[in-house]
């Protein structure tokens, strides 16, 4: 009898043992229904007054690639936010007029049409909303707008592409940023490793990266949705995540110095994943190397504690954990496509 | 009994005296405010519940009621009583495209 007992209880351990073994190895490589509520949309929302045609693409895109909407005439938009990089600068901190080295990363811009508060600390309401802000500021490209919308509408080929594009309108603030969110709508990274797999190539993603994107997913485990949410990897919110600056002296507060509530100190806008292999170092401070510096940071529960969000916690996840995290995070890159240049207006 | 629970604009009345006060309940559930506007009357106290997985926080900054019931997590709640008329737009800090209004009747 009792023989019996350690045998059955033997056979037991074996085959739960057995399960797991099998059940780590053979993790499915099938999204599951639920799992497409990672699909992008293909472009993102427009708003009534600024409905996307190809004349203002085409302007935006000039506005974004020409330095003379600078002070010196040596920064544009795509200075900070350069397709060879990502879309953003590969800086710690950007670097603005004069090389000013400034408080916070360069975001990338690719996918923000997604997202509707703009910034770290989410202070502009929208994509037109944001787009003056760096040439009004005298930390970045520092313009005398009155100097510039005198420019534009006496440069004839800027004065046909703004006619073209918004007829009727004058030249100034409104059209302009209207033109460079029309055109950043157009830069979508949706095409992915990850997508594809989405989509039904069950070989776009590797075994590890599959399971990477379950941990990722698993509140038990990764718990990284909690914040970086479908379909675009972001909730569009604001955390603090226990940076290691944020314990420092006079810490910037992000999101607290626009609304200053107590659930806002240090928290910054949760950026998206999408693409984020180009666009190193990590976090708003620059301050992760690698995203396995970032998964590490979040699997110790953050550095600085104090008002740390609620949702960050210690993971306890393995090293092949975090790995297959990284790999997975490695499959949301879009494959480059070539960004064709504008011709610019001679002066 | 759980619908009715978490169904705003359930009123749970609680005499004292003369004055009629009654409680809403409001859950925050997959990223939203469970109803998009609330019609209360002055005196009412409007539960919030968090039913996500993630911390929620509810705040409002209107002149008819400026509050901050902080941060929780999943399965808490706090409430917030309503004591001017108005009209007062309630928002949660960490999710900024959650949002609701409360009409606060005389």
């Amino acid at each position: 009898m009792r023989m019996a007992k350690v045998t059955v209880l033997a056979s037991s351990v074996l085959l739960a043992l057995l399960a797991g073994t099998v059940g780590a190895a053979d993790v499915s490589m099938t999204p599951t229904q639920d799992e497409h509520k990672w699909l992008l949309p293909r472009t993102p929302p427009s708003p009534a007054d600024n409905q996307p045609t190809s004349e203002r693409e085409e302007l935006g895109k000039m506005l974004f690639f020409d330095p003379r909407l600078s002070s010196e005439r040596n920064l544009s938009c795509s200075s900070c936010h350069n397709p060879l990089f990502g879309w953003a600068d590969g800086l710690p901190t950007a670097k603005g007029f004069r090389s000013k080295v400034l408080g916070r990363a360069s975001p990338t811009v690719m996918n923000s049409g997604f997202t509707t508060l703009q910034m770290w600390d989410g202070r502009r309401a929208s994509l037109e909303d944001q787009a003056m802000g760096p040439m009004e500021s005298q930390d970045e490209m520092a313009m005398n707008l009155d100097a510039l919308f005198k420019w534009l509408a006496v440069n004839p080929a800027y004065k046909a592409a703004f006619d073209k594009a918004y007829p009727g309108e004058a030249i100034g603030k409104e059209t302009t940023s209207k033109a460079i969110a029309a055109y950043e709508r157009t830069l979508v990274s949706n095409d992915s490793p990850f997508d594809r797999w989405l989509n039904g190539d069950q070989k776009a993603m590797t075994p590890s990266q599959v399971r990477g994107f379950r941990l990722f997913a698993d509140p038990a485990k990764g718990n990284c949705a909690a914040c970086h949410q479908a379909p675009n990897f972001t909730d569009g919110g604001f955390h603090n995540v226990g940076l290691a600056s944020y314990g420092r002296t006079n810490p910037d507060v992000g999101r607290f110095a626009i609304k200053p509530l107590a659930s806002l100190k240090g928290a910054f806008k949760t950026p998206t994943l999408r693409d984020i292999s180009l666009t190193a170092p990590y976090f708003h401070d620059g301050s992760a190397q690698t995203l396995m510096e970032v998964v590490e940071h979040y699997n110790k529960g953050g550095v600085t504690k104090t008002d740390l969000s609620r949702d960050i916690k210690p993971l306890n996840l393995s090293q092949q954990e975090m790995q297959d995290i990284v790999a997975f995070m490695q499959a949301l890159t879009t494959p480059a496509k070539p960004v064709t240049l504008p011709q610019l207006p001679p002066n | 009994m759980t619908n009715l629970r978490y169904t705003a604009g359930i009123v749970l009345l609680a005499l004292v005296g003369s004055v009629h006060a009654g409680e809403f309940v409001v859950a925050q559930k997959a990223k939203a405010f469970s109803v998009k506007k609330l019609n209360i009357k002055v005196g009412d106290s409007v539960k919030f519940v968090n039913e996500d997985a993630m911390v929620h926080n509810v705040f409002s900054l209107s002149d008819a009621k400026s509050f901050d019931l902080g941060a929780y997590g999943q399965g808490a709640s706090k409430s917030v009583t309503f004591d001017k008329p108005g009209t007062v737009e309630v928002e949660c800090a960490v999710h900024p495209d959650m949002k609701m209004v409360v009409e606060v009747a005389k």
